[in-house]
């Protein structure tokens, strides 16, 4: 492993900022990194899912005989076979669920509430016997109309997906069954005051598509469900401790036993959090005695997994006549998917944190339609509300004659602003942001082109804290095996590794860190919410000072001096008289005698800083097409900390890209009943490299005051700005406000032909 | 189920005898077979290039080949990148770049990539989008992989 590059902005620190190759680089490179498909056992089985063909349907019968009678078939699985879980509430850390509704989401009971909703499951020989019995299984359907958008979902003579999902309003439980799982509401100062004080008042209503996370690698899982009772399972998964609680909560199985390994992960972006897979590979190997391995392909993914949810959002926001902003108010309705949980709280939580504003007041809906239970996806729910609040911005500078850039500076979100929903801003760099991309060089550089324009737009994410734990074992050579429950989807591991040396005045290559499975390590949340680099950072940074501390010791007495006068500091420990040894040295000594050296860094932080972006892109729109082509993008982000800056600025690039694929091409594409019609990569356009240019990117380092290295979570909010800051360009570029996502070639034109009529 | 037929077919320099039904795709014999699990399988139906190798000189996705058809061929995958034990320059590149977030198509992009260079030892940065276009990545943004492989091009250039 070598340092690639040292850059000057950070001299007080000797391995944060610099650039080292990653420690699973190598496997990485040479086809050798394990993940999840790739795993093989001994007399392991091949499982398959059947899933539903259509949207809304009560299941009147399944007849499984025939499958079962194909030879090399071994056992099949089905709803039945997962104990009944009533109403029961799990906490999983990051967020709760509805046991019942993840039991009837893995397995349908009675009804199928989405095509590719999974009915059965076949465990068999090969992977073609297991498909073809899964065309022998025979479902009767009485077909019910399915109810495929927020809209029409919420009106009181909508078909009713879930019998037992009741609206919680304003916090009040009613007992109607209806879609609308709730209805909250956040309110600051007096909207109808600041409405009254504005000068211009702008109200808009936008709808945004259904969209995937798109991750590359398909979801996978293989169980070993032992003799006693003790249940194994491999899977590509954002959090192994989350799994482990889901199927044992699921499975009626003690915590203890079940055990979670964590392959190496083939992209997540939120989608990899629920199981789906998991309990049925768990049961399969239950009625088998063998191991299973259930695959997803690629329509599986689509159809049964993710998706992030499409929206409607009405937004009316006004500002007096010096560019401040007065009043600010949202009606958000979010798409649940089959079952209730979308981000829309997310949403509400940050659809005006960028701003400074006095007066707001926010309604959220949580509403049940016939599509794949939604989940998490990068900054759940941030970047469909920033399409609105930030267009509508542009359309009050319209009216005010004021440049965007300044008007957002005149309200940006500072030290001390209160959000809307309560929470008030420690030291955050929305300021910066700004600013970074007012000094850049794009901005700086004219556009004059025809059917060209620019746009700019910001985001907001709160991040997350919650639990990690790592421990770290010196070994005698002066290298130290660093072991931690955080699951690495982007290189991660050495992100970590890197803050551990630094702590400890070690150089990274002397770090060999683990992703261990949940036997192996305590307790930690998943790998999303932006939190990794910074709580499991910061666990790894207490297991480092644990190891300094029993260092110091361990020299006092060999010194035959008080501790207090021994000190570690630059990769070693200090004592009276000059003396001083280094950390290998002491390293050496430790396995030679006396108790090894082991640290321990447990943490539940509280104060993750929130991220702020600023994406500044030029467009030029095709007139006979309406396609949108970049010509130049960059992103400004305040990172806090960049630990290793090459993976910030990876980060930032890939969530930019996500957000350009979700405002200019992904959707969900629905026929009239309710059948997704692009279930591959093909029809579900997501960027390719020929759609894009490089992506620039500013990293700001305002540091966060709640981390002992200043990190801030980065990876979620670069994917909130793109689509707005597109729609802005779209309209300076040829005059045509997009209140819809994707702002696909035909939407696009729709509107230039409006315009031209 | 149809016959299982013999196949054989010089993978990665050795010449390699497997049995395969006439419905098993050149992926699936690589990674269930072979246990070659360094191609991946992120689509099954062409589009997401993840499954990339190289068959007689020219990249495919071995997910849209039958085993059958490689019998008698020359098959290259991202286990004979490096058989050595050094890194392929392109490897490097990747590491160096950062090129790689969770690493599922980075194989498949490995393999293309190395098809373009061997086709076209100076592309030029439009030159490398065109030829990777058929290779999805969802975490990078690609910016890294196009400057590795442009870095990559000017070590190959010079050896």
């Amino acid at each position: 492993m070598s340092t690639v590059e040292k850059p000057a902005s950070t001299p007080k620190y000797k391995v944060i900022g610099t650039r080292p190759i990653r420690h699973d680089g190598t496997d990485k490179v040479t086809g050798r990194a394990k993940y999840g498909a790739d795993l093989r056992l001994t007399g392991m089985l091949s499982g398959v899912v059947l899933r539903s063909p259509h949207a809304h349907a009560n299941i009147k019968s399944i007849d499984v005989s025939a499958a079962e009678a194909l030879p090399g078939v071994r056992a099949i699985a089905l709803c039945g076979d997962i104990p009944d879980a009533a109403n029961k509430i799990a906490e999983l850390g990051e967020g709760s669920v509805n046991l019942q509704h993840l039991r009837h989401n893995v397995l349908a009971e009675n009804k199928v509430l989405y095509r590719g909703h999974a009915i059965a499951a076949v465990a068999a020989d090969t992977i073609h016997i297991a498909e073809e019995a899964c065309k022998l299984i025979k479902v009767e359907y009485e077909l019910l109309p399915p109810v495929m958008t927020v809209l029409d979902a919420m009106k009181p003579d909508a078909p009713v997906l879930n019998a037992d999902v009741k609206t919680n309003s304003l916090g009040e439980q009613t007992d109607k069954p209806s879609n609308i799982a709730k209805h909250f509401r956040f309110e600051l100062g007096d909207i109808a005051k600041g409405f009254a004080d504005a000068k211009v008042i702008v109200e808009r209503e936008f709808h945004t598509a259904t969209v995937h996370q798109g991750y590359i690698e398909p979801h996978n899982a293989t169980a070993m469900w032992g003799q006693d009772g003790h249940v194994t399972v491999w899977c590509s998964t954002q959090g192994s401790f989350t799994v482990r609680q889901q199927v044992a909560e699921l499975m009626h199985v003690p915590l203890g036993h079940v055990k979670v390994v964590p392959m190496e992960i083939g992209g997540g972006f939120g989608g990899k959090i629920a199981v789906y897979l998991e309990p049925v590979a768990a049961i399969l190997s239950k009625k088998t005695g063998r191991p299973v391995k259930v695959l997803m392909n690629r329509a599986d993914v689509f159809e049964g997994t993710g998706p992030t949810p499409g929206s409607y959002i009405k937004v009316k926001m006004g500002a007096d006549a010096n560019g401040k902003i007065t009043a600010a108010e949202a009606y958000m309705a979010y798409e649940a998917g089959a079952f209730p949980g979308s981000p829309i709280g997310a949403g509400a939580m940050c659809v005006f944190a960028c701003y400074d504003i006095p007066n707001g007041k926010i309604d959220g809906f949580d509403v049940c339609v016939n599509k794949p239970r939604t989940s998490a996806y990068r900054a759940p729910g941030a970047t469909n509300a920033a399409m609105a609040t930030e267009t509508v911005i542009e359309e009050i500078c319209e009216k005010l004659n004021m440049c965007p850039l300044d008007f957002r500076l005149k309200n940006a979100a500072k030290e001390g602003t209160r959000r809307i929903d309560g929470p008030v801003f420690p030291r955050v760099g929305m300021v910066e942001s700004l600013e970074a991309i007012q000094n850049s060089e794009h901005w700086k550089t004219p556009l004059s082109g025809k059917n060209q324009g620019r746009g700019i737009a910001s985001g907001f994410w709160f991040n997350c804290g919650l639990k990690s734990a790592a421990t770290a074992t010196v070994n005698g050579d002066g290298t130290v095996g660093l072991v931690e429950g955080s699951t690495d989807i982007g290189g991660s591991r050495t992100g970590l590794a890197m803050q551990f040396a630094e702590a400890l005045g070690i150089t990274v290559d002397q770090v060999v860190p683990t992703v261990a499975d949940t036997d192996g390590v305590g307790y930690t949340d998943v790998t999303g919410g932006s939190r990794v680099t910074f709580a499991t950072g910061w666990a790894v940074y207490e297991a480092a000072l644990d190891i300094s501390r029993q260092m110091c010791k361990r020299m006092a007495e060999e010194w035959e001096v008080p501790v207090d006068q021994v000190k570690y500091e630059n990769g070693g420990v200090t004592g009276p008289d000059g003396k001083r040894l280094g950390f290998a040295e002491i390293a050496e000594k430790s396995v030679k005698h006396g108790e090894p050296i082991v640290g321990k860094g447990t943490v539940d932080p509280q104060c993750p800083g929130g991220a702020f972006a600023t994406h500044c892109v030029d467009v030029e729109v095709d007139p006979e097409t309406g396609k949108v082509h970049i010509l130049r993008y960059t992103a400004s982000q305040d990172v806090g900390t960049a630990i290793h800056p090459a993976y910030v600025e990876g980060q930032i690039q890939g969530g930019a890209v996500q957000g350009i694929g979700w405002g200019l091409n992904e959707e969900y594409f629905y026929d009239d009943k309710g059948t997704m019609r692009n279930s591959t990569f093909l029809d579900y356009r997501m960027p390719t490299c020929l759609d894009l240019p490089m992506i620039e990117t500013i990293l700001v380092e305002v540091p966060n005051p709640g981390h002992p290295y200043g990190v801030r979570g980065v990876g979620e909010v670069p994917i909130v700005p793109p689509p707005a800051a597109l729609a802005n360009a779209i309209y300076n570029a040829v005059g045509v406000r997009m209140q819809q996502l994707p702002m696909s070639p035909p939407r696009v034109m729709h509107e230039l032909l409006k315009k031209n009529k | 189920m149809a016959k299982k037929r013999i196949v054989s077919a010089n993978i990665n320099g050795k010449q390699t005898e497997f049995l395969c039904e006439p419905r098993q795709t050149l992926l699936e014999v690589l990674r269930d077979t072979l246990d070659m699990t360094g191609t991946k399988e992120g689509c099954s139906n062409g589009n997401c290039g993840a499954c990339t190798v190289r068959l007689d000189g020219r990249p495919v996705v071995s997910c849209l080949v039958l085993a059958v058809e490689a019998d008698g061929a020359d098959v290259e995958t991202i286990e004979g990148v490096a058989p050595g034990g050094d890194l392929h320059p392109l490897q490097q590149a990747f590491l160096n770049n950062a090129a790689l977030q969770c690493g599922i198509c980075t194989p498949g992009f490995i393999m293309q990539s190395k098809c373009l260079l061997e086709e076209n030892p100076n592309p030029s940065e439009h030159d490398i989008r065109f030829y990777l276009a058929g290779n999805l990545c969802r975490c990078t943004g690609y910016d890294k992989i196009v400057r590795a492989v442009q870095e990559a091009a000017g070590c190959c250039g010079k050896s």
